[in-house]
């Protein structure tokens, strides 16, 4: 999925079948499954505790601006959510 | 079914032991000859209680631990279970429970799912008449078909197990078709590991080759169908590979159990393994267990590996392979697997798989039969507190 053909109004949230956590041993977001982890690097962690499925992925891109003082985030969101959408830790809600 | 966790193996320093299985009982209602429990179950220790148990989840979720399996025995059979849950989710555990499915009742998974668990995994791990029974949609069929509906009732992921073997392998189209009918969204077909109980039907249990590449090609057709999302996992059976399984990710990497007289293990098996004074959870802490005792840290890092692992470019990959497998079958434990081709113990599975081509009144003709007993065809032994009384003296 490219930025173009991604609706940055939709709204991700997690796929029920995840849980998303912060574990300190491992000083990283962990994605949790059935009898499996994924651990995330600190932007996917950043992106994914985002994910409610109320905030656009516009207004995530703006708030992970806001919050790491930077701009122009938006192409890596939208490359970040379209693989999580396609791996299925996500869902979108239009 | 295991997800990608970060590899440790190599470092003599470990992180955390992410996985923690809690065997809770060997208590079960089921009788299985391919079981992995060791056949000396009814030798062991009295069950931890309550307050030991909560002791060990709290201390090991402060070591790191995560992803946290409750299994037996049957863990069902434990009227504690709601309490090891809620306490286990308040920690932050992932909770996956194992079981046959024998004694979870309504009652029962409601109280599961108000306490915090997170996923079932049901398993078909009958032996070869209830198989018979279940496939003839009879009694079985009818228990793990009530189960069924009330793991989706409750919205849990429907993920089976099925451990497949010579008596069963062939069945493995209408295992699949089960699934489902039953709305499975995982299936794992898990090809008998030779530990405990199914080491020792080992003869019995072993498939022939052309049994394998059946049920792989099977597989690989349901795979394929359109629109299906039931996802697949065929464990291959290892004494038909060339390179050994990376066992555990190497012992002490990621991987704890707690039995459930409380002795404390590197992996499943490793109680056969000598040369330890195994760790009980009642004298030791669980940051003893995974930092300073011996049975955790000797296997860590490759200082213990023998040639032809030792300088092997691929011991990285493989850790060497399983170190239960090395002593059952060769008697050294710091022996390469003798699965690996490159081990000079390779002979010992190449026999038995070929022992397995064979008819089975053939092999015990030929002598297969340990104990040399001639033309007598060698009975499964069915896994039960009094067989193991038996088996252990």
């Amino acid at each position: 999925m490219t930025e173009s053909s991604m609706d940055t109004a939709a709204r991700p949230s997690l796929d029920r079948r995840f849980r998303l956590q912060w574990e300190a041993a491992q000083n990283a977001h962990v994605l949790l499954y059935p009898e499996g982890m994924i651990k995330l690097n600190n932007s996917a962690g950043e992106i994914l505790k985002r994910c409610d499925g109320m905030t656009s992925i516009a207004a995530i891109t703006a708030d992970l601006e806001k919050s790491f003082a930077t701009t122009a985030l938006l192409k890596d969101v939208v490359a970040f959510v379209g693989m999580a959408v396609e791996k299925k830790w996500l869902v979108l809600f239009p | 079914m295991v997800g990608s966790v970060p590899v440790n193996a190599q470092l003599k320093t470990p992180g955390p032991p992410l996985w923690l299985l809690l065997e809770l009982t060997y208590r079960c209602p089921l009788h299985c000859a391919f079981c992995y429990n060791p056949t000396n179950f009814a030798r062991t220790g009295p069950e931890l209680d309550t307050e030991h148990w909560l002791r060990v989840l709290r201390e090991a979720r402060a070591l790191g631990a995560v992803q946290l399996g409750l299994s037996g025995g049957e863990p069902l059979a434990r009227d504690d279970l709601e309490i090891i849950i809620a306490e286990a989710h308040k920690l932050g555990f992932y909770i996956n429970l194992i079981t046959s499915g024998v004694g979870l009742n309504e009652t029962r998974i409601a109280a599961f799912k108000e306490a915090g668990l997170d996923h079932i995994q049901l398993s078909f791990q009958d032996s070869t008449r209830e198989m018979n029974d279940f496939l003839s949609s009879t009694r079985t069929f009818d228990l793990k078909s009530k189960v069924a509906a009330l793991i989706q009732k409750y919205d849990y992921p429907m993920v089976l197990n099925v451990v497949l073997h010579r008596l069963n392998i062939d069945h493995v189209e209408e295992i699949l078709n089960m699934a489902d009918r039953l709305g499975a969204e995982y299936v794992e077909l898990a090809n008998t590991q030779y530990y405990g109980w199914a080491y020792h039907n080992r003869q019995q249990l072993m498939p022939s080759r052309a049994q394998v590449e059946h049920a792989e090609a099977v597989t690989k057709r349901f795979r394929e169908r359109d629109g299906r999302p039931m996802k697949i996992y065929f464990v291959v059976p290892d004494y038909f590979e060339r390179r050994p399984k990376p066992c555990m990710n190497g012992l002490g990497s990621i991987f704890l159990t707690v039995t459930p007289d409380g002795t404390a293990l590197p992996c499943h098996a490793a109680r056969m393994l000598p040369g330890f004074e195994f760790p009980n959870v009642r004298e030791h802490s669980m940051h003893h267990v995974w930092y300073e005792s011996k049975a955790f840290t000797h296997y860590r890092g490759d200082d213990w590996m023998k040639e032809p692992c030792r300088s092997c470019p691929e011991k990285g990959r493989d850790f060497g392979g399983c170190r239960c497998q090395a002593y059952m079958l060769t008697g050294d434990a710091a022996n390469a697997d003798p699965v690996c081709d490159l081990s000079p113990h390779h002979h010992l599975v190449t026999e038995a798989v070929a022992l397995a081509e064979q008819p089975q009144a053939a092999v015990a003709a030929a002598g297969g039969d340990k104990g040399g007993a001639g033309a007598v065809e060698r009975p499964l032994v069915f896994r039960s507190p009094a067989n193991s009384a038996r088996l252990t003296p």
